[in-house]
């Protein structure tokens, strides 16, 4: 393996997404967006909806937008366990605003503390995926 | 003896059936490559869950204050078993192997002295254990992996399974689902949940001691919140590769299952033709017999 790149791979529970050879990653951690570079220290994070760039020399390469998940970083590898991953360029801004309307109508309707918990999650993910859109 | 008629009938009616369980053999066929698939694409999401919490438990081992859902809350007086079966049948034994297994758990638990409850996936194994533990069926999924198992479906299943334990409605949690370990193999198979037991070494690729020396990392935030977020998450996962093993399965159960009905299907059309040829034959040898000893009476 060459040893001035990342071995970089995006899981998500249904599937492998993307296994590469990556310069850096840039992964949105729960306390703040941290790159990865060869020879990182080992971490476990957890992630907050954003966006992943991957880098190849110093050009952004891929942007994929996670709604939230887990990284593990070791000296050689970088795996992000997604919880759903979409690539920038596919997001239909449209289709996310209708989401965050009908979003917005559950949570007027949910009854229980958790339930709304969950539905404002929710809406938050859409939210940070519209302005990654954006 | 059966008219020549009956018989034309019967063999047409075992002709049809063949024809439809030819036909469910292969769609059954082509939907379990799909499940297979599906169950395999979904294995390295497991296996790095798996290598995270490994070395996540290893860092918090002997902490105190560690999560109810690793742990366990102490007590031992109410499982849970969920049981995870089909929603359609003609299937072979599926389902009824799973059950008996759920009955023989359940039988033994109540052996103990300990409440046995009830959450079960699919019709089929609600149909079969109601009868005997109406009560105790704390609630059914059904429609489930209809086409495919979506991993929100299982996620669905998990946050009820959560639910019930922060209400403390059970204190240990087991599955049940059937193992696919080829068409023609399936394996029932018994999973603790709550509290998390690791996987067994070599299953998953989660032996950690494989990996050279291990390497301490570092945590953001930190164990514990990470833990947590990182514990329903597993489960989830758990119940999604068994949700998927367990469609594979089916397919494969019923494929097998209508491939044997096939073929007696076959076994029976060739025994009735031939008693039908016979009966002919006997109607003739019977006609010419009359029509010579007529002949002769002249």
């Amino acid at each position: 393996m060459a040893a001035d790149k990342v071995e970089f791979e995006l899981v998500s529970p249904e599937r492998l997404l993307l296994s590469a050879q990556v310069d850096m990653v840039v992964v949105p951690g729960a306390e703040g967006d941290f790159g990865v570079l060869p020879r990182h220290s080992p971490l476990i994070s957890t992630l907050r909806p954003g966006v992943i760039r991957v880098f190849e020399g110093r050009e952004v390469k891929q942007r994929i937008f996670v709604a939230g998940g887990f990284a593990e970083v070791t000296p050689e590898r970088c795996t992000v366990l997604a919880e759903e991953a979409v690539p920038v360029g596919e997001i239909d801004a449209a289709k996310v605003d209708q989401q965050i309307k009908d979003l917005g109508e559950d949570l007027a309707d949910a009854k229980t503390d958790e339930e709304k918990a969950v539905i404002a999650r929710r809406i938050k993910v859409r939210e940070a995926m519209k302005a990654a859109a954006a | 003896m059966a008219s020549l008629k009956d018989l034309r009938v019967r063999i047409g009616t075992v002709r049809n059936t063949r024809k439809i369980t030819s036909a469910m053999k292969m769609v059954a066929g082509a939907k379990l490559r799909r499940a297979q698939e599906a169950a395999e694409a979904a294995r390295p999401y497991a296996e790095r869950m798996g290598r995270m919490l490994g070395s996540l438990a290893q860092s918090l081992k002997g902490q105190a204050g560690a999560s109810p859902l690793m742990v366990g809350n102490g007590k031992d007086k109410v499982h849970l078993l969920v049981v995870a079966t089909s929603d359609r049948g003609l299937c072979g034994s599926f389902n009824t192997a799973l059950v008996r297994r759920a009955r023989q758990l359940a039988r033994r638990l109540a052996g103990e002295g300990k409440t046995v409850k009830f959450l079960i996936v699919g019709r089929k194994g609600r149909d079969q254990l109601r009868r005997d533990y109406g009560d105790a069926i704390l609630e059914t999924i059904t429609d489930v992996g209809r086409r495919q198992v979506r991993f929100a479906e299982a996620d669905a299943v998990a946050e009820k399974i959560a639910k019930l334990f922060r209400e403390g409605a059970f204190d240990v949690c087991t599955l049940l689902y059937n193992r696919f370990k080829s068409a023609i193999s399936i394996i029932p198979t018994e999973q603790q949940l709550i509290p998390f037991a690791a996987p067994a070494s070599g299953e998953a690729g989660a032996s950690p001691a494989a990996e050279g020396p291990r390497v301490s990392y570092e945590y953001e935030p930190d164990e514990g919140e990470i833990l947590a977020a990182l514990l329903p998450r597993n489960l989830s996962i758990q119940i999604f590769r068994a949700l998927l093993e367990s469609n594979a399965s089916e397919h494969g159960a019923r494929m097998t299952a209508m491939d044997n009905a096939t073929r007696n299907a076959s076994d029976m059309i060739g025994k009735l033709t031939l008693v039908y040829n016979r009966t002919r034959q006997a109607q003739i040898t019977k006609e010419l017999i009359e029509i010579i000893s007529g002949a002769e009476a002249i």
